[in-house]
Protein backbone atom coordinates (compact mmCIF):
# COMPACT_ATOMS: atom_id res chain seq x y z
CA UNK A 1 0.00 0.00 0.00
CA UNK A 2 1.65 3.48 -0.92
CA UNK A 3 0.20 6.80 -0.03
CA UNK A 4 -0.80 9.12 -2.44
CA UNK A 5 1.10 12.48 -2.61
CA UNK A 6 -1.78 14.89 -1.22
CA UNK A 7 -1.82 12.57 2.14
CA UNK A 8 1.78 13.11 2.20
CA UNK A 9 1.54 16.57 1.39
CA UNK A 10 -0.73 17.22 4.31
CA UNK A 11 1.59 15.94 6.93
CA UNK A 12 4.51 17.78 5.70
CA UNK A 13 1.97 20.98 5.91
CA UNK A 14 0.78 19.82 9.08
CA UNK A 15 4.28 19.79 10.44
CA UNK A 16 5.30 23.17 8.40
CA UNK A 17 2.55 25.01 10.03
CA UNK A 18 2.79 23.51 13.89
CA UNK A 19 6.16 23.94 16.30
CA UNK A 20 5.08 20.80 17.53
CA UNK A 21 3.16 18.28 16.69
CA UNK A 22 1.80 14.74 17.89
CA UNK A 23 0.31 12.32 15.74
CA UNK A 24 -1.87 10.48 18.09
CA UNK A 25 -4.73 8.33 18.19
CA UNK A 26 -7.65 10.41 19.97
CA UNK A 27 -7.31 14.01 20.95
CA UNK A 28 -5.39 15.64 23.30
CA UNK A 29 -7.99 15.85 26.35
CA UNK A 30 -9.42 12.11 25.15
CA UNK A 31 -6.69 10.20 24.27
CA UNK A 32 -7.96 6.74 23.11
CA UNK A 33 -5.02 4.66 23.85
CA UNK A 34 -2.32 4.25 26.50
CA UNK A 35 0.47 5.09 24.88
CA UNK A 36 -0.84 8.15 22.97
CA UNK A 37 -1.83 9.84 26.68
CA UNK A 38 1.33 8.89 27.88
CA UNK A 39 2.81 11.34 25.20
CA UNK A 40 0.14 13.81 25.91
CA UNK A 41 1.02 14.07 29.48
CA UNK A 42 4.31 14.28 29.34
CA UNK A 43 4.24 17.39 26.82
CA UNK A 44 1.31 19.03 29.29
CA UNK A 45 3.65 18.29 32.06
CA UNK A 46 6.36 20.19 30.12
CA UNK A 47 4.07 22.65 29.25
CA UNK A 48 4.55 22.97 25.99
CA UNK A 49 1.44 23.68 23.44
CA UNK A 50 1.59 20.83 20.75
CA UNK A 51 -1.06 20.34 17.90
CA UNK A 52 -3.14 16.98 18.33
CA UNK A 53 -3.44 14.80 15.10
CA UNK A 54 -6.20 12.53 15.83
CA UNK A 55 -5.25 9.78 13.40
CA UNK A 56 -8.57 7.74 13.96
CA UNK A 57 -10.51 10.51 12.38
CA UNK A 58 -8.50 9.45 8.72
CA UNK A 59 -7.17 6.01 7.79
CA UNK A 60 -5.14 8.04 5.44
CA UNK A 61 -3.21 9.97 7.59
CA UNK A 62 -3.38 6.89 9.80
CA UNK A 63 -0.75 5.14 6.92
CA UNK A 64 0.56 8.13 5.68
CA UNK A 65 2.51 9.20 8.74
CA UNK A 66 3.62 5.61 9.45
CA UNK A 67 5.52 5.67 5.75
CA UNK A 68 6.67 9.16 6.35
CA UNK A 69 8.25 8.83 8.98
CA UNK A 70 9.35 5.22 8.81
CA UNK A 71 8.02 4.36 11.69
CA UNK A 72 5.36 1.96 12.35
CA UNK A 73 3.42 2.78 15.71
CA UNK A 74 1.64 5.91 16.72
CA UNK A 75 1.50 8.32 18.70
CA UNK A 76 4.48 10.23 16.72
CA UNK A 77 6.36 13.09 17.72
CA UNK A 78 7.71 16.11 15.57
CA UNK A 79 9.41 19.37 16.86
CA UNK A 80 10.24 21.81 14.28
CA UNK A 81 9.91 19.40 11.54
CA UNK A 82 12.00 16.88 13.13
CA UNK A 83 10.94 13.46 13.91
CA UNK A 84 11.77 12.80 17.81
CA UNK A 85 10.25 9.41 18.16
CA UNK A 86 7.52 7.35 19.47
CA UNK A 87 6.21 6.52 23.00
CA UNK A 88 9.23 4.84 24.30
CA UNK A 89 11.70 7.27 22.55
CA UNK A 90 9.90 10.29 23.99
CA UNK A 91 9.38 8.86 27.51
CA UNK A 92 13.28 7.73 27.90
CA UNK A 93 14.20 11.21 26.67
CA UNK A 94 11.29 13.27 29.27
CA UNK A 95 12.78 10.77 32.21
CA UNK A 96 16.79 11.55 31.66
CA UNK A 97 15.78 15.73 30.83
CA UNK A 98 17.06 15.12 27.22
CA UNK A 99 12.78 15.99 25.68
CA UNK A 100 13.50 19.74 27.43
CA UNK A 101 16.17 19.77 26.23
CA UNK A 102 15.15 19.23 22.62
CA UNK A 103 12.64 22.02 23.38
CA UNK A 104 15.14 24.58 24.56
CA UNK A 105 17.71 24.04 21.58
CA UNK A 106 14.50 24.38 19.31
CA UNK A 107 13.26 27.59 21.08
CA UNK A 108 10.04 25.85 22.14
CA UNK A 109 8.51 27.73 25.18
CA UNK A 110 8.14 25.24 28.07
CA UNK A 111 7.07 25.89 32.02
CA UNK A 112 10.01 26.93 33.83
CA UNK B 1 -3.26 -13.02 15.95
CA UNK B 2 -0.33 -12.57 18.91
CA UNK B 3 3.23 -13.38 18.44
CA UNK B 4 4.91 -15.31 20.65
CA UNK B 5 8.37 -14.02 22.51
CA UNK B 6 10.69 -16.73 21.37
CA UNK B 7 9.57 -15.31 17.20
CA UNK B 8 10.23 -12.00 18.14
CA UNK B 9 13.33 -12.79 19.55
CA UNK B 10 14.87 -14.70 16.68
CA UNK B 11 13.49 -12.27 13.78
CA UNK B 12 15.00 -9.47 16.17
CA UNK B 13 18.84 -11.54 16.43
CA UNK B 14 18.21 -12.45 12.46
CA UNK B 15 17.72 -8.69 11.51
CA UNK B 16 20.31 -8.12 13.97
CA UNK B 17 23.09 -10.40 14.01
CA UNK B 18 25.01 -10.40 17.16
CA UNK B 19 22.07 -8.85 19.05
CA UNK B 20 21.95 -9.43 22.77
CA UNK B 21 17.88 -9.47 23.14
CA UNK B 22 15.65 -9.71 26.29
CA UNK B 23 11.97 -10.54 26.27
CA UNK B 24 9.75 -9.96 28.63
CA UNK B 25 5.77 -10.73 28.57
CA UNK B 26 4.55 -7.62 30.46
CA UNK B 27 0.75 -8.71 30.88
CA UNK B 28 1.66 -12.39 30.54
CA UNK B 29 -1.28 -11.75 27.79
CA UNK B 30 1.32 -12.50 24.44
CA UNK B 31 0.71 -9.17 23.07
CA UNK B 32 2.40 -6.90 25.35
CA UNK B 33 6.04 -6.94 25.58
CA UNK B 34 9.21 -5.10 26.10
CA UNK B 35 12.22 -5.77 24.84
CA UNK B 36 16.03 -4.77 25.20
CA UNK B 37 18.00 -5.00 22.06
CA UNK B 38 22.28 -4.64 22.52
CA UNK B 39 23.74 -4.39 19.51
CA UNK B 40 27.08 -3.13 18.06
CA UNK B 41 25.68 -2.30 14.52
CA UNK B 42 23.63 0.57 16.59
CA UNK B 43 27.34 2.22 17.17
CA UNK B 44 26.99 5.76 15.84
CA UNK B 45 23.20 6.11 15.05
CA UNK B 46 20.29 7.68 17.06
CA UNK B 47 17.71 6.46 18.99
CA UNK B 48 15.22 6.80 16.07
CA UNK B 49 17.31 5.02 13.60
CA UNK B 50 17.60 2.57 16.10
CA UNK B 51 14.74 1.42 16.75
CA UNK B 52 14.15 1.50 13.01
CA UNK B 53 16.32 -1.05 12.66
CA UNK B 54 14.60 -3.40 14.93
CA UNK B 55 11.09 -2.23 13.21
CA UNK B 56 12.91 -3.17 9.98
CA UNK B 57 13.78 -6.88 11.66
CA UNK B 58 9.99 -7.27 12.41
CA UNK B 59 9.19 -7.44 9.38
CA UNK B 60 6.26 -5.06 9.15
CA UNK B 61 5.13 -7.07 12.44
CA UNK B 62 5.38 -4.18 14.88
CA UNK B 63 1.64 -2.23 14.80
CA UNK B 64 0.19 -5.25 13.19
CA UNK B 65 0.57 -8.27 14.66
CA UNK B 66 2.49 -6.67 17.27
CA UNK B 67 0.84 -4.46 18.87
CA UNK B 68 2.74 -3.50 21.71
CA UNK B 69 6.21 -3.70 21.99
CA UNK B 70 8.09 -0.98 24.62
CA UNK B 71 11.25 -0.84 22.99
CA UNK B 72 14.87 -0.29 24.83
CA UNK B 73 17.93 0.05 22.71
CA UNK B 74 21.56 0.19 22.90
CA UNK B 75 24.86 0.13 21.37
CA UNK B 76 26.91 -1.61 24.39
CA UNK B 77 26.32 -3.37 27.43
CA UNK B 78 26.32 -0.95 30.50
Amino acid sequence: MTTDATVTDRIKQDIADNTVVLFMKGTPVFPQCGFSARVVQILTQLGVKFKGIDVLADPAIRQGVKEFSNWPTIPQLYVKGEFVGGCDIVSEMYENGELKQVFVDKGVATRT
Amino acid sequence: MALDAATIEKLIKDGLPGARVTIEDLRGDGDHYAALVVSPAFKGKTRVQQHQMVYAALQGRMGNELHALALQTSASEE
